[in-house]
């Protein structure tokens, strides 16, 4: 049975003796495991389409979100509706024991005993990895300042294998690949997968050194480029993430560099017929709203392939059949 | 000066540090949780001549016999050390030090970020990667390959 696949966490597996499915971060999956949501994940499309289950009826799932991502919380809580079960927030932060200084170990183990599994979002690195060593139910965490966003790069790699392919992959990844620490997740996961991966990103927001080691180690094909264009017409797939204005003293440098980085229909005329488009959304102007209607753009799909994706999370998590 | 001449006296039962690279004794007393206060007899040598490494320190701790996991620490900063149980005067066991799997609490997290740094009640945790020493914080996921005796606790 799969799920004693995923029972199998490192560092903190067990805790009270009771072996937990926390969901903190990919490096905590092999690729078998990741390949096993991911299958999941496809049965239970049809639903997420517009029906319905019963699948976690009587569950009651807790959606933590110490910073606002309404998104993911909207996309966690369709996952848990259509799969029949019930969603409680936090409501209003400043009404709750937060405010009052409480730590988050101690929301952690109280709304733990309200709740069969609780989604969390933290601006602190490493808090759900920490809120896991107190939880007597599973963490899935939803992103930890600019550490992990598991559910973010499950559902970027079930895009790739419902749009394209997994296998041999050619994937370029575009934008700022310095302080974006989900692209660097993502990157990591692909590398599980052998991909042939192209960064591409302005000089000064380069992929450190030490992570493309790590990646290369993983067994990831890196090459490294400061223009699309260069690579345009041989990869499957184009990820493209935000490139922030806060990384540029000048203003007039970012916008520079982010109108050089603008995907448009022009820059698309010596792509691939197959090519993807995916980005994680919201897009600012990274990508021209003409490329929306033509054959590329697959970034609507991605975000609906959230919720398939979180409901095989939520149903692996509360150890649904 | 020869290490016979420097050596501080024979102790009769305790613990000797030996082969400490040189100018890390006092860390390594920092990691024993060796402090001003301790009541302990502790003997210090520092930058002793040694063939094998130029200069080396040597610790003895009278009365008491560090445990395996206390001394493994040492290795973060001074890889090689060798460790003596000493009782009657005679060496009864002798480790080479080994990086544990995971330290605990003996080294901060410098990601200012991370949950390890905040007002929670975690203590830092690493794994160790051996060759080389790197070690990967469990909660952030930063990485800690340099000066890491500057990051002690
Ligand atoms: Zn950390």
């Amino acid at each position: 049975m799969h799920l004693t696949v995923i029972n199998k966490f490192k560092l903190k597996g067990c805790i009270l003796g009771v072996m937990q499915k926390h969901i903190i971060s990919m490096r905590d999956f092999s690729r078998d495991e990741i390949d096993i949501i991911l299958e999941k994940a496809r049965t239970f499309e049809p639903v997420a389409r517009g029906g319905s289950s019963s699948l976690l009826s009587g569950k009651i799932l807790a959606t933590l979100f110490f910073e606002p991502s309404t998104r993911t919380r909207l996309s966690f809580d369709t996952a848990m509706k259509r799969l029949g079960g019930n969603v409680i927030d936090l409501g209003a932060l400043e009404a709750s024991s937060v405010a009052k200084g409480e730590s988050l170990a101690d929301t952690i183990r109280v709304i733990a005993s309200y709740a069969d599994a609780i989604v969390l979002r933290h601006p602190k690195e490493g808090a759900a990895r920490m809120a896991a060593e107190y939880s007597s139910v599973p963490i899935i965490n939803a992103g930890d300042g600019a550490g992990h966003h598991p559910t973010q790069m499950l559902l970027d790699l079930y895009t790739i294998m419902r749009e394209s392919s997994l296998s041999g992959l050619r994937i370029a990844l575009v934008g700022d690949l310095k302080y974006g620490r989900t692209v660097h997740s993502l990157a990591y996961a692909l590398s599980l997968y052998h991909a042939d991966v192209t960064l591409v990103s302005p000089q000064q927001l380069k992929m450190p050194d030490v992570i493309k080691k790590d990646l290369e180690k993983q067994g990831a094909h890196i090459r490294e480029t400061t223009r699309i264009e260069d690579v345009i017409g041989d990869i499957d797939v184009l990820y493209v993430t935000r490139i922030q204005k806060e990384r540029f003293p000048d203003p007039a440098e970012y916008l520079k560099v982010s109108g050089s980085y603008r995907i448009t229909e022009k820059l698309l005329e010596k792509a691939n017929d197959n090519l993807i488009i995916m980005h994680p959304l919201p897009r600012v102007d990274e990508i021209d709203p003409a490329v929306d209607k033509t054959g590329y753009a697959r970034y609507f799909e991605q975000s609906f392939y959230g919720v398939p994706v979180r409901m095989a999370v939520l149903a692996m998590a509360m150890g649904a059949k | 000066m020869s290490e016979k001449d420097m050596r501080v006296r024979r102790i009769e039962h305790g613990t000797v540090i030996d082969h400490i690279k040189g100018g890390q004794a006092l860390n390594v007393l920092h990691i024993l949780g060796i402090s001003g206060s301790t009541k302990a007899v502790v003997s210090v040598a520092m930058n002793v001549q040694s063939d094998v490494l130029g200069t080396k320190d040597i610790v003895k701790v009278e009365d008491r016999e560090l445990k395996q996991e206390e001394v493994d620490r040492i290795s973060l900063i001074a890889p090689g050390a060798t460790i003596n149980i000493i009782r009657d005067f005679k060496v009864i066991e002798k480790h080479i030090v080994d990086l544990p799997e995971i330290i605990d609490g003996v080294v901060k997290c410098d990601n200012p970020n991370c949950i390890s740094n905040s007002k929670e009640p975690v203590t830092s945790k690493f794994t160790v990667n051996k060759e080389p020493v790197e070690l990967r914080c469990i909660y952030c996921d930063h990485m800690i390959s340099e000066e890491i005796a500057e990051h002690l606790i």
